[in-house]
C-alpha cells in the first residue's frame, strides 16, 4: 500500500500491522460458547417484548478466541506505557501500578459486590470505604472526605459544588472565581460548569501566583480561589498560607488542585496550609493504573465549613455497623446532591487502599522525597544543557522552557518527537502556558538512578544535537514508532470518527 | 520498599550532584510551620502477604454475589466476562499507558477507542460516539447540559422512569447551571404523559428504554413532538445488552443518547468504575463533550489515530470548553470493546435472548407465589414485582436466608408510600433453575 513497508506482509519482525477488528472477521463466528437456551423458554419470549424486536443485524463483526487475543495483544503492543518505559509526562504522575492490587480488587467478596446489596452484606466493602477515608483525611489533616467523584475534574467539579453550597446555604450568592495561569486547565472549565465566571490571575516572575494581582482581586463577590499546589511549574506556592489568609478575610473559600500532590503526600498536610478543599487523584499520588485514560477517581477532602455539603453517598458509623446515607435526609448534612451513580470508583478504592497498606507511613514519607529528588537530579543535570525557566530547587517535576532551542530551527514538538525514538515517552509538552514552549518533565520515585542517568545522557545528546543544527534529524522523528507523525489536522478537519462498511464509503462518494 | 529503587548510595550521589546536604533542603519553599517532623500515625510499611491478608479479612465480612442466588440490577448487572478479556486488559501496555498524547507510540489505545467508537454507535443506531464518560449517570447529565447548550433554552423534562441516580446527577449538575429540571413523579407502571410537558422553552426530554422500572418503550412518537417543538430527544438505557434484542434509540429518532456500558466486560465492583457511553447524529459533533479518537494518515502515508476535534475540550478551550471532562474510562471502554468483539454479532444476540429468556423463567414462576404480582407486560431482562408486604423487609429477610433477591424500589426512591411494596428484579445469563427456585421459596418464606 505505501512505498516505505520493507516486507511482503506489511509486518516488519516483531512489529505487526493489525486492521480493526472489522475488517477481519465475518458474522459467523464468536469466541463465546453460550448455554443453550432452555427449552421452551423461547416460544413465550416475544410476549414479553412489546413488538420492539430489532429489526436487521446490529452490524457487529465476530472472531474467534485466538483471534480476538491475537488482535489486541497487537494493538497493546503499539502502546507506550510505565511497564515498558520511561514516562515522565509531567503533571500525570506516571508512577509504578503495582499487580498486587489488581488481584485485590479482583478478590472475590470485593470486587464482585453490587452497590445495593442489602448494606448487612456489604460490611467489609464499607469499612474498606471507611478505611480509605482514614487514610487520606490523616494524610492531608482535613476532616471530611466525599469520595464518590469518578476522576480529578470531577473531583473540581464537586469542590466548587460544595464551596457554592455552602454560600448558598448563608445567603452569600457569589458569582467569581480565580484561577491563577499556572493552575491545571481543566480549572476554568470546571468553574463554568459550577456555574461561575472565570477571572485568571498573572504568575510572578518566580512562577508563583501573583499575590499582590491576586489580592487585588478578591473581594466579596469572589466565591473562591483554585491553586494547584505543588504548581505546574513544579513549584511550592511559597505564598499559600497568606493566599488562605487573603481568600478567607473576604469570606471566600481556597480551592487546591491536589493533582500534584504525590510530592508532598506524607510530608505535608494541606489542612495545614489553611485550604478549605482539595481533589486528590488516585491514580496518580496513589498508583491506581491510568488504564489509557481512565478510570480514574477524584475523593475531595473538605474542611469542616464544607463538609456537609458533601455529595451523596455519605458512609456513617451506625449503632449496628457501617451504614450507608443515601438520601439527604439520612445525613444530617445539606449534600449538594448525587454527583455520579451508587458509591464511586470502588475499584480503584481497592488499589489506592492496597498501595497506601503496602507503602505505609514511612513508605510515602519516603517516596515523595524520592520523586523530589529525582525531579531535582534531573534539573541539576541538564540544566547547563537545556533552559530551566525557574531557580530550583523544584517539587516533584521540573519545569524548562525552548529558550536552548532558540534559533536551532527545533521546537520543542520536534524535541519530544526525537524522544520517542530513543524509547523514552516525552514529558509533558507546551504546558504550562506560563513559559514559552514548555517542556514539564515528572519522574517520579518510581525511576531508578539508572534510568534517570540514560535519560539524562539522551537529553544531553540531543540538546547537543540541536544545538549543531540538525533540524532534519528532529523534523523526520520519530522514525522507529508504531506511526509517524499524524495529521491531526486532517482528522480534525473532515473528521472520520467510526469505522463504515466499505459499501457504505462507496455509496456516499 | 519493594516499590523504590533507589539506594541509599544513589539518593547521597544524588543529594551531592544538586549541591544539597538533605533532601529536606529541598523543601525549603514549604513554610517551615507546615512541615512534618516525621511519618504520620498511620501504619508502616506491609508485605504483600500482610496486604493480601487484611483485605481477605475485610472480603470475609461480605455476601459475595457468587455464593448466593442473585437478582440484583438496578442499573448494573452481573454477567460473565470471559477469561480471556480480563488477560488482554491486564497487559501493562494497556493498563499502564495514559491518555493518548503521543500518538506515535498510543495506536493501541487509540484503535481500541477507534473501535469502542463504532460498536457503540453500531449498538446504538446513531452516527457517532465519543470515547466514553465516567458512567451511565454522568453521561445522562452531561446529554442534560448539552440539550441545554444545543437548543439555549433552559427547561429539562426527567422521565419518572429514568433511573433515580441518573435524574439525581442531572439535577445536581443543572441546579449548578441554573437549568429548570423538571422530574415528573415515579412513572412504575410504565405510562406517563410525556409530549405533553413540551413547551417552547424545553430543550430536551429524557427518557429511558428498557426503563428503571423494566417496562420497554418506542420512542418515535416523542421524538416526533419534540422536534415538532424544537427540543431535542435524549434517550438513555442502563442495560446494553438489551441492544441486541431491542430496537435502538437511533431508529427512534433520538438525538442523543446516553448509557452504562457495564454490562459489557464490566464486573459490578460495588457500582465503579463503569463505563458511560454518549452518541449524537452528526450534526452535534462539535457540541459533544468527551473525547473523540479520530482516523488519520502519518507522513508515510499509513492510516493511523489521534484523538480529534480538541478544540471542543477543556485543555485547549480553557472556560469555553463543552465540558470539564478529560480522563474518562479507558480501561473500562477497552473491556467494553474486547467483549463485544469476542461475542460477535452471533454471540450479542445470543446473549441478549439468553438474559431475556432467564428472566421470563423469572417472572413466570414469581407470578405463581403469593403476594408477589409481576407488574410489566413489557420486559427485557428486569421487571418489578408488586409485594404484599414492603419490599425492603422482604429483601432484608431473603438476605437473611443467603438470597439476594432484588431491590426495594423504596431504596432510590424513599418517601413515596405507593412504591414501598415494589421489587426489582433481575436475571442474566447467570441464573440458574436452582436460582429460581431458591429466590421463590425465599420470597414465599418472606411474604407469609
Amino acid at each position: 500500500m505505501t512505498e516505505t513497508r520493507r516486507t511482503t506482509s506489511g509486518h516488519e519482525g516483531l512489529a505487526f500491522e493489525e486492521p480493526l477488528s472489522f475488517e477481519i472477521g465475518s458474522p459467523d463466528k464468536t469466541a463465546v460458547d453460550l448455554p443453550r437456551l432452555p427449552d421452551g423458554m423461547r416460544r413465550h419470549a416475544d410476549e414479553t417484548l412489546g413488538g420492539l424486536r430489532r429489526q436487521g443485524p446490529v452490524g457487529l463483526t465476530g472472531l474467534s478466541e485466538p483471534e480476538v487475543v491475537r488482535h489486541y495483544l497487537r494493538l497493546s503492543q503499539k502502546n507506550f506505557s510505565i511497564d515498558s518505559g520511561f514516562y515522565p509526562l509531567g503533571s500525570c504522575t506516571m508512577k509504578h501500578n503495582p499487580r498486587l492490587n489488581e488481584k485485590l480488587a479482583r478478590m472475590p467478596g470485593l470486587g464482585d459486590l453490587h452497590p445495593l446489596q442489602p448494606v448487612a452484606t456489604v460490611q467489609g466493602a464499607l469499612e474498606l470505604m471507611d478505611l480509605v477515608a482514614h487514610w487520606l483525611k490523616t494524610l492531608t489533616g482535613m476532616p471530611a472526605v466525599a469520595l464518590s467523584p469518578g476522576a480529578g475534574a470531577h473531583g473540581e467539579l464537586v469542590g466548587l459544588m460544595t464551596i457554592r453550597g455552602a454560600l448558598e446555604a448563608r445567603g452569600d450568592a457569589r458569582r467569581r472565581i480565580l484561577v491563577p495561569e499556572s493552575a491545571h486547565g481543566t480549572n476554568p472549565a470546571t468553574a463554568v460548569a459550577c456555574g461561575y465566571t472565570v477571572e485568571a490571575i498573572p504568575a510572578n516572575a518566580r512562577g508563583r501566583v501573583d499575590l499582590k494581582a491576586l489580592k487585588a482581586a478578591l473581594s466579596d463577590d469572589v466565591a473562591g480561589v483554585m491553586v494547584t499546589n505543588p504548581n505546574t511549574c513544579g513549584l511550592f506556592e511559597t505564598d499559600v498560607m497568606e493566599i488562605a489568609a487573603a481568600v478567607h478575610a473576604v469570606g471566600a473559600f481556597f480551592y487546591c488542585d491536589g493533582a500534584n500532590f504525590n510530592s508532598i503526600v506524607g510530608r505535608v498536610r494541606p489542612g495545614d496550609l489553611g485550604i478549605d478543599c482539595m481533589h486528590i487523584n488516585l491514580h496518580k499520588t496513589f498508583s491506581t493504573p491510568h488504564g489509557g485514560g481512565g478510570p480514574g477517581s477524584g475523593p475531595v477532602v473538605l474542611s469542616a465549613a464544607l463538609a456537609p455539603f458533601a455529595p451523596l453517598p455519605w458512609v456513617v458509623h451506625g449503632p449496628d455497623g457501617f451504614m450507608l446515607a443515601e438520601h439527604a435526609d439520612d445525613t444530617g448534612g445539606d449534600p449538594v446532591g448525587r454527583v455520579k451513580g451508587f458509591h464511586g470508583q470502588f475499584g480503584m478504592f481497592i488499589r489506592a487502599l492496597g498501595y497506601m497498606m503496602s507503602m505505609g507511613a514511612d513508605g510515602l514519607h519516603q517516596a515523595s522525597a524520592d520523586a523530589v529528588l529525582n525531579a531535582n537530579y534531573l534539573l541539576a543535570r541538564l540544566k547547563d544543557v537545556m533552559t530551566a525557566s525557574f531557580d530550583g530547587p523544584c517539587m516533584h517535576e521540573v519545569l524548562f522552557d525552548d529558550r536552548f532551542l532558540k534559533n536551532t530551527g527545533v521546537s520543542t514538538l520536534d524535541f519530544a518527537k526525537a524522544l520517542l525514538d530513543e524509547g523514552f515517552h516525552p514529558m509533558t509538552v507546551y504546558f504550562p502556558l506560563v513559559v514559552h514552549g514548555a517542556m514539564l518533565i515528572e519522574p517520579t520515585e518510581s525511576e531508578s538512578k539508572e534510568t534517570l542517568d540514560s535519560f539524562i545522557a539522551t537529553m544531553r545528546a540531543l540538546a547537543e544535537r540541536a544545538g549543531k543544527g540538525d533540524v532534519d534529524f528532529f523534523h523526520e522523528a520519530p522514525r522507529l514508532t508504531p506511526r509517524r507523525r499524524l495529521d491531526e489536522t486532517k482528522a480534525a478537519r473532515s473528521p472520520v470518527l467510526r469505522w463504515r462498511p466499505p459499501a457504505v464509503d462507496q455509496a456516499a462518494e | 520498599m519493594r516499590y523504590l529503587p533507589l539506594t541509599e548510595a544513589d539518593r547521597r550521589s544524588m543529594l551531592a550532584a544538586i549541591g544539597v546536604r538533605s533532601v529536606d533542603e529541598l523543601f525549603v519553599d514549604v513554610p517551615a510551620a507546615a512541615r512534618l517532623d516525621g511519618p504520620l500515625a498511620l501504619p508502616a510499611h506491609a508485605d504483600e502477604m500482610s496486604v493480601e491478608q487484611a483485605f481477605r479479612r475485610l472480603a470475609a465480612k461480605n455476601l459475595s454475589p457468587a455464593a448466593a442466588p442473585f437478582f440484583l440490577g438496578g442499573g448494573i448487572y452481573r454477567h460473565h466476562v470471559p477469561a480471556s478479556l480480563d488477560h488482554l486488559i491486564q497487559r501493562g501496555e494497556f493498563l499502564t499507558a495514559y491518555t493518548p498524547y503521543q500518538p506515535e507510540v498510543a495506536q493501541g489505545t487509540l484503535q481500541a477507542l477507534f473501535e469502542f467508537q463504532t460498536q457503540v454507535a453500531l449498538l446504538t443506531d446513531m452516527e457517532v460516539a465519543n470515547a466514553s464518560m465516567y458512567d451511565g449517570a454522568t453521561a445522562c447529565a452531561e446529554a442534560v447540559m448539552m440539550g441545554a447548550r444545543v437548543t439555549r433554552r433552559n427547561r429539562v423534562i426527567l422521565s419518572g422512569a429514568l433511573h433515580p441516580h441518573y435524574r439525581d446527577v442531572s439535577r445536581t449538575y443543572g441546579r449548578f447551571l441554573g437549568l429548570d429540571i423538571v422530574s415528573l413523579p415515579a412513572a412504575w407502571t410504565g405510562v406517563e404523559d410525556l409530549a405533553g410537558q413540551l413547551d417552547k422553552s424545553t430543550a430536551c426530554v429524557v427518557v429511558q428504554t428498557p426503563d428503571f422500572f423494566g417496562h420497554l418503550h418506542d420512542f418515535t412518537a416523542l421524538a416526533d413532538a419534540c422536534h415538532a417543538a424544537g427540543a431535542l430527544l435524549v434517550v438513555v438505557f442502563s442495560e446494553a445488552v438489551s441492544l441486541g434484542l431491542l430496537k435502538p434509540p437511533g431508529a427512534m429518532g433520538a438525538d442523543i443518547v446516553a448509557g452504562e456500558g457495564q454490562s459489557f466486560g464490566n464486573g459490578l465492583s460495588f457500582g465503579g468504575p463503569t463505563v458511560g457511553l454518549f452518541a449524537v447524529r452528526e450534526r452535534l459533533i462539535r457540541q459533544m463533550p468527551g473525547r473523540l479518537a479520530g482516523q488519520t494518515t502519518d507522513v508515510d502515508g499509513r492510516r493511523g489515530f489521534v484523538l480529534t476535534l480538541s478544540t471542543r475540550e477543556q485543555h485547549i478551550r480553557r472556560e469555553k470548553a463543552t465540558s470539564n471532562i478529560c480522563t474518562n474510562s479507558g480501561l473500562c471502554a477497552l473491556a467494553f470493546t474486547i467483549h463485544l468483539t469476542l461475542l460477535g454479532e452471533k454471540g450479542l444476540t445470543g446473549l441478549a435472548e439468553l438474559n431475556h429468556a432467564w428472566a421470563v423463567a423469572t417472572a413466570n414462576r414469581l407470578a405463581a407465589v403469593d403476594g408477589a404480582e409481576v407488574v410489566n407486560r413489557s420486559y427485557f431482562n428486569e421487571f418489578t414485582v408488586r409485594l404484599a408486604k414492603p419490599a425492603a423487609e422482604v429483601v432484608d429477610r431473603m438476605a437473611g436466608r443467603g438470597v439476594l433477591g432484588g431491590i426495594p424500589v423504596s431504596r432510590l426512591i424513599p418517601d413515596d408510600p405507593a412504591l414501598a411494596p415494589l421489587m426489582l428484579v433481575a436475571a442474566t445469563e447467570l441464573t440458574s433453575d436452582g436460582d429460581i427456585a431458591a429466590l421463590a421459596d425465599a420470597l414465599a418464606e418472606a411474604l407469609r
